[in-house]
């Protein structure tokens, strides 16, 4: 990647990656399989930045409104052009209607839309067409313990980077022989490449020490092979971050019985997918954590774990904290810094009170009370916002 | 004789699957379910007699690398000295060399002996893909179709959660680790994960005997379906008609991002888990770390005509190997199950309670509990406790 203009800024927090520059850049580490597709202009009206919202399934729509709720009494200067994806219908005009407004406005914050089991498995899962389509090849998740949440383990401090666009996601399953099916799992070197170059330099910009990729190469030697082959080359153009690696099995033995000893990790599609939920585990479940999925010119911010909550959907139960805190990423990515720690700080004063906690968490609490007691916090601050 | 019949009948009703496509099937796993509680087969046909000679059973060790070869010596003084009536046959398999005849050879001493106590074989990263590993050679083989780990909270060791008791049961012989992985296209590699649909119902079938025999109430399937489809779909699909045959039982499912996150935050809640290779791999190393390390839990691959019993989450330990420091108690529970297995109840008993009673010292604990014991002090206190009880034992 080129210039890091964001070391610069005076933010609280610097961004994990910027984004917007109006051309595409070209990828240093590794070529891009470039589409025909027409990259629009970030979409910055007087002053005001507008970003793509898919509410989803389940909690995504209450999360959602929420998130809105809360913007507009900040005076965020974001609109959202709100873009339903029916989970129902089997056509693709909703999700493309959706990446084209991504494509549009280069941003976006979703909840997550269920996939049908009983659709054809022709049907792909609306998630992932979205991750492959955008390229959004890099999930992040930070776990971190935070100060007003019991947990088993304390002082956990995790970034999982994972793979989110190949791998065992690739969704090309055939049946050649009935009653035997075969799955294909894709790894190839410039994405593997391009993974771990992320890693390194997400690494690098947090000051972090040490990445460890997690694998089986021990049984799938071509595949995991080509991926921890390829993370070792990169390591070695980034000589002050140590490198290691682990197998999958003994790292999830590990991270249940000792977490802290893990720093940064990068991991291809489905290991990522194990290990980021039981980090989001550890530190306190799935309403805690937001995600990012970052590409070359997009990025998407969800919850963590990207779960659908159907069953405590429209109950006023849901936790906002992880939907509240992708927001508050987006923000970041957005370079409106001054909010983003202004939100972030309100949702931190607020989950220390533990009246407040919502039913994942043990308590009673519901997530208008929290989001209240956010807006709360916010006034009390001092800025200027809008009435209740 | 219950349990007999009880399998028979419950073949009656799983055959109207198998009309027409897999003759033997039913008897098959008539057989499999007796064949794990006691050594006489139904049918006789195709199964080596098992070996038995004035009383004593033969059974093949396989010390493999690292912490393995002291374990299992450990294991060997504690069954002499507990007059334990088993002869180990050795087979050493050299993980350096590129030939497979180390290998052929321990698995002709299995089929021989039909029983085998094995540790973990080192695979090397450095030999070409395609010399295979050695372990997964041996499982898929000699059809070692089920690898069943029960984990327990143990009263002695210390953890975070309380009162697991979780059995996993992982299909042990497709899924990713069929080994079948090509580069077609340079930089671009294709790994196969083959999901059958006859290994998907023996799976099953047999995760739901057990279920039964041990007097459980729910089987979970653990899935990926909502990204592979088809092929975790099929396999859900054969729990599911597998299901259909246990009415006692409940069958739910879930996707193996939510178990391992519930796992870590609310495990008590999860009864009988049975799941294909991969995901079985993950959560049962999730579950190791739960109950207290891979130092405590053992493990048992059960095929048809075979059983291999090994510590459940196969580490080599090459750091920790010849330094006294291992935890014995996970080869020394694999044994007591191997005892099981042989019909040599008392034996195993006796043994596991001795083991227990050990592990509750937590000064005689090693250094992957916390503590500062070492292997040999362990070993000697389960044989002390032996002596204690009574029973007539060679000299300490």
């Amino acid at each position: 990647m080129t210039t890091r203009s964001m070391r610069a800024l005076s933010g609280t927090l610097k961004p994990l990656f910027s984004l917007r520059s109006p051309q595409g850049f070209v990828v240093a580490a590794c070529h891009q399989t470039h589409k025909s597709t027409y990259t629009a202009p970030p979409a910055r009206y007087g002053g005001r930045h507008t970003v793509t919202l898919i509410p989803g399934d389940g909690i995504g729509p209450e999360l959602a409104k929420h998130v809105c709720e809360l913007f507009r009494f900040c005076c965020v200067p974001v609109d959202f052009e709100v873009v339903n994806v029916d989970s129902t219908k089997t056509s693709e005009d909703d999700i493309n209607n959706a990446i084209m407004a991504i494509r549009r406005n280069g941003v976006a914050l979703k909840g997550n839309i269920e996939t049908n089991h009983n659709l054809p498995p022709s049907h792909k899962s609306r998630n992932s067409l979205l991750r492959t389509t955008l390229d959004l090849y890099a999930s992040v998740m930070h776990s971190q313990s935070l100060p007003g949440v019991r947990t088993h383990h304390r002082n956990i401090d995790i970034i999982t980077i994972r793979e989110n666009t190949e791998g065992e996601y690739s969704s090309l399953e055939h049946e050649s022989v009935p009653g035997v099916v075969e799955c294909l799992k894709i790894i190839t070197r410039t994405k593997s490449l391009r993974i771990a170059d992320y890693a390194f330099r997400t690494a690098r910009e947090k000051g972090r020490r040490r990445v460890t990729a997690i694998h089986k190469a021990n049984i799938m030697k071509l595949g995991d092979g080509l991926f921890l082959e390829c993370c070792k080359e990169v390591a070695s153009g980034y000589p002050e971050i140590t490198f290691n690696s682990m197998i999958v099995d003994n790292t999830t033995m590990q991270l249940v019985s000792r977490p802290q000893q893990f720093d940064v990790m990068v991991m291809p599609n489905l290991y990522g997918n194990v290990v980021s939920n039981v980090c989001a585990g550890l530190v306190g479940g799935p309403g805690l954590v937001p995600g990012a999925n970052y590409g070359e010119n997009y990025a998407v911010f969800e919850t963590g774990t990207r779960n659908t909550g159907k069953s405590i959907a429209n109950k006023n139960t849901a936790n906002p904290t992880a939907m509240l805190l992708a927001s508050c990423l987006l923000l970041d990515h957005l370079k409106l810094h001054g909010y983003a720690s202004m939100i972030r700080k309100a949702i931190l004063s607020t989950i220390t009170d533990s009246q407040l906690h919502t039913a994942d968490l043990g308590g009673k609490g519901s997530t208008s009370e929290m989001v209240q007691s956010i807006m709360d916090a916010i006034q009390s601050s001092g800025p200027r916002t809008q009435r209740h | 004789m219950a349990a007999h019949s009880a399998v028979l009948s419950a073949s009656k009703i799983m055959n109207p699957f198998w009309v027409g496509r897999l003759g033997n099937t039913a008897k098959v796993f008539g057989t499999t379910l007796i064949r794990h509680r006691n050594k006489t087969s139904l049918t006789g046909e195709n199964i080596p007699p098992p070996a038995k000679y004035g009383g004593r059973h033969t059974v093949t060790l396989i010390p493999g690398d690292g912490i393995g070869p002291e374990l299992l010596n450990h294991v060997r003084e504690v069954f002499r000295f507990t007059c334990v009536p088993v002869d180990f046959e050795m087979v050493n398999v050299n993980s350096a060399l590129e030939t497979d005849d180390d290998m052929n050879n321990a698995i002709t001493a299995i089929r021989r002996n039909g029983v085998a106590l094995k540790g973990n074989i080192e695979t090397k990263h450095t030999l070409p893909a395609s010399v295979k590993s050695r372990n997964n050679v041996l499982r898929t083989s000699l059809d070692l179709y089920a690898n069943v780990m029960h984990c327990q909270s143990l009263p002695g060791v210390q953890t975070r959660h309380k009162n697991i008791d979780i059995m996993i049961i992982r299909e042990n012989t497709e899924g990713e680790y069929s080994s079948l992985e090509h580069e077609s296209v340079s930089g671009v590699v294709e790994s196969l994960k083959i999901i059958t649909r006859n290994n998907s119902i023996r799976i099953a079938d047999y995760a739901f005997k057990l279920a039964r025999e041990r007097g459980r109430r729910r089987v979970t399937a653990v899935h990926k379906a909502n990204i592979m489809k088809l092929g975790d779909g099929l396999f859900l699909q054969c729990c599911r008609e597998v299901a259909s045959g246990y009415p006692d039982i409940t069958l739910d499912s879930m996707i193996v991002d939510n178990t391992t996150m519930q796992l870590v935050s609310k495990p008590q809640q999860f009864d009988v888990m049975v799941m294909p290779n991969l995901y079985g791999n993950v959560v049962s190393n999730v579950c190791a770390g739960l109950v207290g390390g891979p130092g405590l839990v053992p493990g048992a691959n059960y095929g048809r005509d075979y059983a291999v019993f090994e510590t459940a989450t196969r580490n080599t330990g090459k750091s920790i190997a010849e330094k006294n420091i291992a935890n014995p108690t996970a080869m020394l529970l694999a044994s007591c199950l191997m005892l099981d297995h042989l019909n040599l109840n008392d034996y195993a008993s006796l043994i596991r309670n001795a083991v227990l009673t050990t592990m509750n010292e937590t000064r005689l604990h090693t250094a992957d509990l916390g503590g500062q014991g070492t292997t040999s002090e362990v070993v000697q206190s389960v044989m002390r406790v032996i002596q204690s009880k009574g029973q007539f034992t060679a000299e300490l």
